[in-house]
């Protein structure tokens, strides 16, 4: 049997892939790659004069984009395994319009700020509805003339509008809760685990094991010390093979000094008395870069500058953050116990320094001071409150967007706001590991095999010199790419099987080595769920009619006494010599590949010896033969 | 030796002779043995041993079998070593056969005792210190010391083995001619006996297959020839470098560090200059030729590199490449200011290593070849080299380069400078080297200022600079200060670098960071505000209708961190600032002097930290100069009498001291507890005395009781009760009371050390003696 894994995304750091192991199908993260909505125009929250002029373009409606293939039907997917809340974003298009009936396993955070997530996308959508909504331009032959990047895009028939909070709902439902270290025996073949990967509040890697195969599935880790509790590598240990997606989309850039030129591009705009804005997700790194600012507004004289998070699932985000103290960092969990927030945002909150509000329309307007520093979404521009900002703050060289979202190139999300005043500062956070962390967590944890995507096993087109910047293992990484089928290099040997107590007890082991000691098993083998169990046989039916000792012959195995079972091995010498002894002349013994052939000429007989049978071959004397075999027997073990 | 220690001597000899009476601390030891040395090298140890008979008792005494501790033996073996460094001493000790017997297989290198290093080290200490004449070199050869040091090369102490290593270089070194001994011959057999057989095992070592051996002859090598330059080692290098040479073709080049260290030390005798400096040079010639660069036009690079020299047998792994490359660049840094350096210094291929190091470093390198590749991958982000690749570029700012490659240097420190993984010690690095090369930068005759290229880089690097003032991390604000202080100072003055400064926001952040939480910035801040405001180049004030508004308050702010600020590094920085600006006669100081100088003295006077109070005597006596109308002698501790006699009446002109109150402070800090403080309160009080002594317009006023009451006062003070103040004080009174202070004989005491009672060898003895009980009532004690 093979385990294939399929490939659904091309995105690494957004995977969405599919093993079949032990006759179950596992999806395992289904992330949706956004990186198409660049293509649009950016939805703002007011018309926007401007944006509905540029030539050429015409207003689209909010789509959203499945990047899958039709390469396995989603409805016999058995179970999907969640590692952390960006990679569940397709949820709802594979649980709600697939025919999927199997179960979702994730962490509690992951599904709470998942569906965060989600919310924002959903109202960032929904609050802009268009008049109307082309897709025209789907078919291939009007797509044909758009200009480049659009012409260029991929089966463009099956970018999707976005999902409803209903579906959201639905699709959520489906989820059952886990905590790390815990085992989930799926249909009695397979048992997955989810632990920490360190890189998100209930982030995960999983492990995918049966009794004699183990997988680990490593999806967007982080070994850097930040908010969540850190990566459990000593459980990734003794693999056959180690699935390695979700590396850090920017590996030359270095979270710590990223952060530093965060903080300085922050401090020189404000204390020239301009207004900072941040693009950003609602969770996740803003709770590190809150936390930075935390030390250093005082230092950096910022503590009269308000910083503003506007996110229709701000407060939530917040909160959340403070109440999965167990899925914290220690010092974080510590904290819980003195008590304290794990968090010092909410400080922040309670000095009236850092505000959060749902939207620009309410309270912000009125509350609204400058210079500030804003936090809001969408990372791509393209929707949400951060659009108003872009439009607002653009014109002025004083001000300055932030980019620390490494999802999305900052470059192509400001290509529609162009002529543009305001600084840009491309600070890209990701914690998530790098090529350097990857070889020593793979020296650390050992895998036979490790299984990655085919952008990893060669540096980056455009540092085609950084060689550093690949995986670098031994044997080489086995990669895969979009669409595509790979079979995982398990060697299966073994299955388990249990014996029935009461035909353990009726076998009679026999020591043929010091320490190893045989037994012959008669018994029936009874599987089901993926279960071996060997059973006593049924004891041979009475004969109580002709028709039913038939069937019965016919149901019980022959239980007719078995010749013994031999062992051990001839050595060739004695045994030329007991042919001797035994009155046999004119022996000749030759080497084969496999043993030694002793040829009785006088005889005219072959007697052919080998590792694991040994044939007689005379003519027609069945006198000899068995006097032969007798020989051959008293050098073998019967039991 | 005076007689007091003389009469101890016997006591303590008899009780370091004594098994029963172990010395607990053998730091005392150390002190003695320290003592003895200084004695012999002030005088003659023969009639040191001839005074103290004791001392031959205790030596002859360590030869008698008993259980004697390690360390008085070890000890023993070096006092003999230390006064039978004269030869007449040696004589003497020979006369006896003392020293085969302590040194010879007789002494304890037979016995038990050889088993502690203790005794080893003492042996080898003892012999170092001995062999200073020839007769000790006869001596070395008869007893057949050689040979027990070579093994003892080997020892398991690491100490041990170094010390025997040292050694050999040190016979090594007394047995061959010195520079004045004639040209030496290259033939073995005319070299003494002693040398003969050290370079002989040193060439068997060489060809050893065993590299611990081979690091033992080559770490001998090193320090022969980084010590000594005489001729005969050129001789010697020419002899072993076959061997050395073989070494470097071996697959694995065994001891390869140690080797290296090797090639670098021959590297700095002159006169095995050309063929030492290409093996420095190599390391460097591969990075160029692993990033397919032309070694350029001089060829110095060129050619040493052949095809076998490749940089992956040369710098195999990180940590090899590393350290060879942080040791190559510390040694050219180290050669280029020499007179000797080599000659053509090959510049410009030094300038493109050293950019080119930096840039695969910092990963803007583009490596073509697989080398340049393997090279970068072991470089990137290692801060080591990068540290010593900027320390180096700033040191060649002292040469030119051409133009196309001093724009390369720009660019890459401005890399530098940008990268935001650039560590706080790197950027320090970039700040200090980019200031070098902005002073090299090429000037135009008559014309202070930046170049048009330096003023154009100016305008990138004050971007970088502002950002570099709000990092997150404190020592990159630091340096970022401190590289603007320095900026200012020197092109403080010039239009372009005015302008640009200006026109940017620098002023502003720095003046923001007098209000860092870190103390260091604070500081660092405040003198580069102090420096810029001198330079007028701080922010004009808000409106037109306060001129010079902005000046005003950074005196106040100032003032107010001198005053209020918790640490003392702010606050020492603000003196220095005032006193560079009373100096300079800046323009908010010049306006009222006196009520400036009055108000920093009453501030620093009440300072929990000395310096504070010590740069205000600085202060003061900047200010006693300009009133006494006298220009600053260079030194004002070297109290010459006054050439010139003050301008107008002596009182009048201290009038304007007395209104300050610097005589109240200076006599506070007198009496200070902090010895800097009263030191230089006394130097200043000496200098004033020196200057209004050769004026005798003033009436003495001794027997007035005000002056009988300011000395009592200044009695207390000494005493320890400041709490009085001494109140309005006239000239005369001053002068008074500064003519019956003392001051010669406080200045005598306080440049006494502290210790400098407990210091003496007498109070050693004593001391030795007292622990053991020897001296005082402790006996009394006993039944």
């Amino acid at each position: 049997m093979s385990s294939p894994e399929y490939c659904l995304s091309g995105h690494p750091t957004l995977p969405c892939n599919v093993l079949k192991f032990k006759s179950t199908t596992i999806m395992l993260d289904c992330g949706l790659d956004m990186t198409s909505t660049l293509n649009f125009l950016p939805l703002p929250l007011v018309q926007s004069p401007r944006l509905s002029n540029l030539p050429g373009w015409s207003l689209k409606d909010g789509n959203a984009f499945l990047d899958k293939t039709e390469l396995i039907d989603l409805s016999t997917v058995d179970v999907i395994l969640i590692s952390n809340y960006h990679c569940m974003m397709a949820l709802p298009y594979i649980t709600e319009h697939t025919g999927f009936s199997g179960t979702v396993y994730a962490t509690e955070p992951t599904v709470q700020i998942g569906r965060l997530l989600m919310e924002e996308l959903v109202n960032f959508i929904e609050r802009v509805p268009k008049a109307q909504s082309a897709s025209l331009w789907k078919n291939k032959d009007i797509q044909r003339l758009l200009p480049s990047p659009l012409k260029d895009a991929v089966e463009v028939s099956t970018w999707r509008r976005c999902y409803t909070m209903q579906e959201v709902n639905s699709a959520l439902s489906k989820i059952q809760l886990v905590g790390y270290s815990q085992k989930i025996e799926l249909f009695g073949a397979v048992q997955v685990t989810p632990l920490s990967s360190g890189y998100a509040l209930g982030s995960s890697n999983w492990i995918i094991q049966s009794h004699y195969e183990k997988v680990s599935y490593v999806s967007g880790s982080s070994l850097l010390t930040t908010h969540p509790q850190p990566m459990d590598q000593a459980s990734l240990k003794n693999s056959d093979v180690l699935i390695l997606t979700g590396l850090t989309q920017i590996p030359t850039a270095n979270p710590d000094g990223m952060v530093g030129e965060f903080c300085s591009n922050l401090a020189l705009t404000v204390r020239n008395g301009g207004n900072v804005l941040v693009p950003c997700y609602p969770s996740g790194v803003i709770y590190d870069l809150l936390e930075c600012l935390y030390q250093y507004i005082d230092s950096a004289g910022l503590s009269n500058i308000p910083f503003y998070f506007i996110s229709p699932v701000a407060n939530s985000s917040l909160e959340f953050s403070q109440i999965f103290a167990e899925w914290l960092c220690h010092n974080k969990q510590t904290k819980v116990y003195l008590p304290e927030p794990p968090f010092p945002h909410a400080e922040l909150i309670q000095t009236n320094k850092l505000k959060h509000y749902p939207s620009l329309h309410g309270d912000f307007s009125s509350d609204f001071r400058q210079p500030c520093v804003v936090f809001t979404g969408h990372p791509s521009l393209r929707f949400g409150d951060v659009v108003h900002f872009m439009e607002l703050w653009g014109k002025s060289s004083l001000n300055t967007v932030i980019f620390t979202e490494p999802d999305f190139s900052y470059l192509e999300a400001l290509a529609p706001y162009q002529p543009l005043a305001m600084k840009c500062i491309y600070c890209p956070i990701d914690t998530r590991l790098n090529f350097i962390q990857v070889s020593k967590l793979l020296k650390e944890v050992q895998p036979l095999h490790v299984v990655c995507p085919e952008q990893y096993t060669q540096p980056p087109p455009a540092q085609s010199h950084r060689m550093d910047l690949m995986i670098d293992c031994q044997p080489p990484a086995m990669s895969y790419r979009r669409a595509e089928v790979l079979a995982l290099p398990f060697k299966r040997r073994y299955e388990k099987i249990e014996i029935m107590p009461e035909l353990a007890d009726a076998l009679v082991p026999m020591e043929i080595k010091p320490g190893i000691s045989l037994a012959t098993v008669s018994a029936v083998l009874h599987t089901k769920d993926n279960k071996h169990v060997l059973q006593p046989p049924p004891r041979p039916a009475q004969p109580t009619g002709g028709k039913k000792r038939k069937r019965a012959s016919e149901d019980i195995p022959d239980c007719k006494v078995l010749k013994p079972l031999l062992s051990g091995s001839i050595p060739v010498e004695q045994f030329v010599q007991t042919l001797e002894k035994h009155g046999f002349s004119d022996i000749k013994v030759e080497d084969t590949a496999k043993g030694h052939i002793v040829l009785l000429q006088e005889a005219e007989t072959l007697i052919q010896i080998e590792e694991d049978s040994t044939h007689i071959i005379c003519d027609n004397d069945e006198m000899l033969r068995v006097r032969l075999r007798d020989l051959v027997l008293k050098f073998l073990q019967k039991f | 030796m005076d007689p007091e220690c003389s009469q101890l001597l016997p006591a303590l000899c008899a009780v370091l002779a004594d098994p029963r009476q172990p010395m607990a601390d053998d730091t005392c030891l150390e002190k003695l043995l320290d003592w003895f040395k200084t004695i012999t090298e002030a005088g003659s140890s023969l009639l040191l041993l001839q005074g103290n008979p004791c001392l031959v008792e205790l030596l002859c005494h360590m030869l008698k079998p008993q259980d004697l501790s390690s360390r008085v033996l070890a000890f023993s073996l070096r006092l003999a070593g230390v006064l039978a460094a004269q030869e007449d001493c040696f004589q003497y000790l020979q006369q006896g056969e003392l020293l085969p017997k302590l040194f010879g297989e007789a002494g304890p290198l037979g016995g038990a005792a050889w088993t502690s290093p203790t005794v080893r080290s003492g042996w080898i200490q003892g012999l170092r210190s001995l062999a200073q004449h020839p007769s000790a070199l006869h001596f070395l050869a008869d007893c057949g010391a050689v040979d027990t040091i070579f093994s003892l090369q080997e020892d398991s102490s690491l100490f041990v083995a170094s010390a025997a290593g040292q050694l050999l270089v040190h016979i090594l070194g007394l047995s061959m001619p010195g520079p004045a001994g004639g040209p030496p011959s290259l033939q073995a057999g005319d070299w003494p006996a002693c040398a003969q057989k050290i370079v002989g095992h040193i060439e068997e070592s060489l060809r050893a297959t065993a590299t611990p051996q081979i690091t033992q002859a080559l770490n001998v090598l090193t320090t022969t020839f980084g010590h000594c330059h005489d001729p005969w080692t050129q001789v010697l290098w020419v002899r072993l470098s076959p061997l050395v040479a073989g070494l470097l073709e071996k697959d694995p080049v065994p001891a390869a560090h140690s080797l290296v260290d090797l090639l670098l030390s021959v590297a700095r005798p002159q006169a095995l200059r050309a063929q030492a400096f290409a093996v420095l040079l190599q390391p460097l010639a591969c990075v160029l030729k692993a990033t397919a660069q032309d070694p350029g036009p001089s060829g110095v690079l060129d050619g040493i590199v052949g095809d076998s020299m490749t940089a992956d047998m040369l710098l195999p792994s990180k940590a090899a490449c590393v350290g060879l490359l942080c040791r190559t660049l510390a040694h050219l840094e180290l050669l280029l200011p020499l007179p000797q350096r080599p000659c053509p210094w090959p510049q410009a291929p030094l300038l493109g290593a050293a950019v080119t190091l930096l840039q695969l470093c910092g990963g803007s390198a583009r490596p073509t070849s697989d080398a340049g590749r393997h090279l970068c991958g072991l470089l990137l982000g290692c801060v080591r080299v990068q540290r010593a690749a900027l320390d180096f570029l700033g040191t060649l700012s002292e040469g030119t380069g051409p133009r196309e490659l001093v724009t390369q240097v720009f660019a890459v420190l401005l890399e530098y400078l940008r990268s935001p993984d650039s560590s706080p010690t790197v950027l320090k690095k970039a700040f200090q080297a980019t200031f070098r090369w902005l002073l090299s930068s090429p000037k135009t005759p008559g014309c202070w200022d930046l170049d048009p290229h330096a003023l154009l880089f100016l305008r990138d690097l004050l971007p970088v600079l502002q950002k570099r003032l709000c990092s997150p991390c404190w020592e990159v604000r630091d340096s970022g200060l401190e590289f603007l202080t320095q900026m200012t100072r020197h092109w403080g003055g010039q239009a372009g670098f005015r302008h640009a400064l200006l026109a940017s926001e620098v002023p502003k952040l720095t003046e923001q960071l007098l209000r860092d939480p870190e103390s260091y910035v604070r500081a660092s801040a405040v003198t580069a505000m102090g420096q810029l405001s001198s330079q007028g180049l701080c922010v004009p004030a808000a409106g037109p209708e306060h001129p010079g508004g902005q000046q005003k308050s950074l005196l106040a702010e100032l003032l107010h961190i001198l005053s209020t600020d918790s640490e003392g590094f702010p606050r020492r920085a603000v003196m220095q600032v005032f006193t560079q600006w009373l100096r300079d006669s800046h323009a908010d100081v010049a306006g009222d002097t006196e009520q400036f100088v009055a108000g920093v003295l009453q501030v620093a006077s009440q300072d929990l930290d000395w310096e504070v109070r010590a740069q205000g005597l600085e202060l003061a006596l900047v200010f006693l100069e300009q009133t006494l109308g006298q220009p600053r002698s260079h030194c004002p501790c070297a109290v010459t009498p006054a050439v010139a006699a003050p301008v107008g009446p002596l009182a009048q002109a201290l009038q304007p001291l007395c209104r300050v109150r610097l005589f109240e402070f200076a006599f506070r800090a007198l009496f200070d507890c902090d010895r800097p403080v009263a030191q230089k309160s006394c130097d200043l009080l000496l200098f004033l005395r020196a200057k209004t002594a050769s004026s005798g317009s003033l009436q003495e006023s001794r027997s007035s009781p005000h002056v009988a009451s300011v000395e009592a006062a200044l009695q207390r003070w000494q005493a320890g009760d400041q709490a009085q103040p001494l109140g309005d004080l006239e000239p005369e009174v001053v002068l008074a009371v500064l003519r019956s202070l003392d001051l010669e004989g406080l200045q005598g005491a306080l440049a006494e050390s502290s210790d400098h009672v407990e210091k003496s060898p007498q109070s050693l003895l004593q001391d030795m003696l007292a622990t053991v009980g020897v001296l005082g009532g402790n006996e009394a004690d006993c039944y």
